[in-house]
């Protein structure tokens, strides 16, 4: 029994000739990449969010033109409109629900002329250039100019989700950054180790492979701390922003399951690649 | 096979200084060579340049038949691992136990724990420490650490072995001990220069010299 004992824990050794499970200890930089995981993992759901709600915004405001007329005459221009191709409909908006759209600005004013207000849904993208060339022919008719308020919310929503992705890359290049810092670190702490082993035959990549298998691994371990944290959080937060920003219950698919899953591949291949580029440049220097 | 045509090394931090010049010498497969001369006379610079830790500045070198000048960087390690080096200061890993740290070069070429057991513990016991597998090296004496660095340096047989002041740190019988093994190795059929700068051990095992003095052969025979 302590034959076998002393024989595994050999082997163990064998495995880390550089000693790097010792060099390369510290609870620092998992942490530090579960942070990272965490923001990316924010950023992530971020971006998908308001990709989302662009999308719904951009949709709803698609198939739906809201279009004024004058009262007299209602009903012809009406028929015309109805008549044009690609409008599924066109539906006068009530005069009760108008005046309750007015009233938190004008207060009770019964008296006062309301144009009519038409609710035109469309089947076809293209029936808008006919609305707008019909609108034109009927005097005192308007076309609503949709949009102002709806471009700006998309700019909005878009401008976020540009910000996600930046905020993704600034993560990743902060992370190599750490990784690489982390490596200095560990090769200082090993340089000796590391010049005996290269004199008694190692090869560049055998060496930089340690490292790099080493790195990835403590990374891929905090990359699936910081997701551990943020799964819940996100999920929090989905389910009290989803019901306001997109009028239904928050569901699973609400949250980027791919992205977040990648996230401790994505670190741990960041480790890999940066602590084997930052040693082998090291290793070049010697002869 | 060593072959040494005009070689000179100049190391950078050197200040352009040449710390070995115009060194001509040829040390045939198997021979038994002594590297003789005082304290920086460029013994430890030309075991360096035989085990490839540094390269030539100029000048042509062969090592085991292979022309080192012109070999790429990528083909060294293969040959490092035909010659084994005993170091001045052992450079054991104090984070390796003692069999560990012989099984390294083992390891280095691949060799699974199955098949480097029996090896490393043949060398344990051809040193006398096999007893003493399981400690770290800063727990044993300097003639152990010396005897330790000698079975890492021979245990994936090289062909060349260099040792650098093997005896340096030694008393008169672990001394002996250590060049008995070194000569054991010899008898074996491997290659071996021992750089030392004691006029004794010389004169006590006879064998060919190569004599440096200021980074320049004073002698060789």
């Amino acid at each position: 029994m302590a034959d076998r004992n002393a024989f595994r824990m050999r082997r163990l050794r064998g495995r880390d000739p550089l000693g790097l499970r010792r060099a390369l200890a510290g609870w620092l930089l998992p942490a530090l990449v579960a942070a990272m995981a965490l923001l990316a993992a924010m950023a992530l759901t971020g971006a998908q969010g308001a990709g989302s709600l662009a999308a719904r915004w951009e949709q709803a405001a698609a198939g739906q033109i809201l279009v004024q007329l004058p009262p007299e005459g209602l009903g012809p221009a009406l028929d015309r409109l109805s008549a044009l191709p690609g409008v599924a409909s066109a539906t006068p908006v009530p005069d009760a629900r108008l005046r309750e759209f007015l009233r938190p600005w004008l207060g009770e004013v019964p008296g006062l002329p309301l144009p009519a207000m038409v609710e035109m849904r469309i089947s076809d993208p293209s029936a808008e250039t006919a609305i707008r060339a019909a609108a034109a022919d009927i005097p005192g008719a308007l076309v609503e100019e949709r949009g102002e308020a709806v471009t700006q919310a998309l700019r909005v929503a878009n401008g976020v989700r540009g910000l996600a992705w930046v905020i993704l890359a600034i993560i990743v290049l902060v992370a190599t950054a750490l990784v690489a810092v982390a490596t200095r670190a560990g090769i200082a702490a090993r340089s000796q180790t590391i010049t005996i082993l290269h004199e008694l035959g190692a090869r560049d990549s055998d060496i930089a492979g340690r490292f790099a298998r080493r790195l990835g691994w403590l990374c891929t371990l905090g990359a699936l701390g910081g997701l551990a944290i943020a799964l819940p959080a996100l999920w929090l937060l989905a389910d009290a922003a989803i019901p306001v920003a997109m009028a239904r219950p928050a569901a699973l698919a609400d949250l980027p399951w791919w992205g977040l899953a990648s996230l401790p591949l994505v670190a741990g291949t960041i480790g890999w690649i940066t602590a084997r580029l930052t040693v082998g440049a090291w290793l070049r220097r010697l002869p | 096979m060593v072959r040494f045509t005009n070689i000179g090394l100049r190391y950078p931090e050197g200040r352009g200084q040449w710390a070995l010049s115009g060194l001509d010498f040829l040390l045939e497969t198997g021979s038994f060579t002594w590297l003789l001369g005082p304290s920086g006379a460029g013994k430890s610079s030309v075991l360096g340049l035989m085990h490839l830790a540094v390269r030539p500045t100029a000048g042509r070198m062969e090592v085991l038949g292979q022309d080192v000048a012109r070999m790429r960087r990528g083909a060294l390690p293969g040959l490092r691992r035909r010659i084994g080096v005993v170091f001045q200061d052992y450079r054991l890993l104090p984070h390796l136990n003692a069999y560990e740290n012989v099984a390294l070069p083992l390891r280095i070429q691949g060799l699974t724990e199955q098949r480097l057991r029996a090896d490393v513990t043949e060398m344990l016991r051809w040193v006398g420490l096999l007893e003493r597998a399981d400690a770290a090296p800063a727990s044993l004496s300097g003639g152990e650490q010396q005897r330790l660095a000698l079975a890492r340096a021979v245990v994936a047989r090289p062909a060349l072995l260099v040792a650098d002041e093997p005896t340096g740190n030694l008393d008169g019988a672990q001394a002996r001990r250590v060049i008995a093994l070194l000569r054991e190795m010899h008898r074996l059929g491997t290659t071996v220069v021992v750089a030392t700068h004691s006029e004794a051990l010389p004169e006590e095992y006879p064998a060919p010299a190569l004599r440096l003095e200021a980074g320049r052969l004073l002698s060789h025979g």
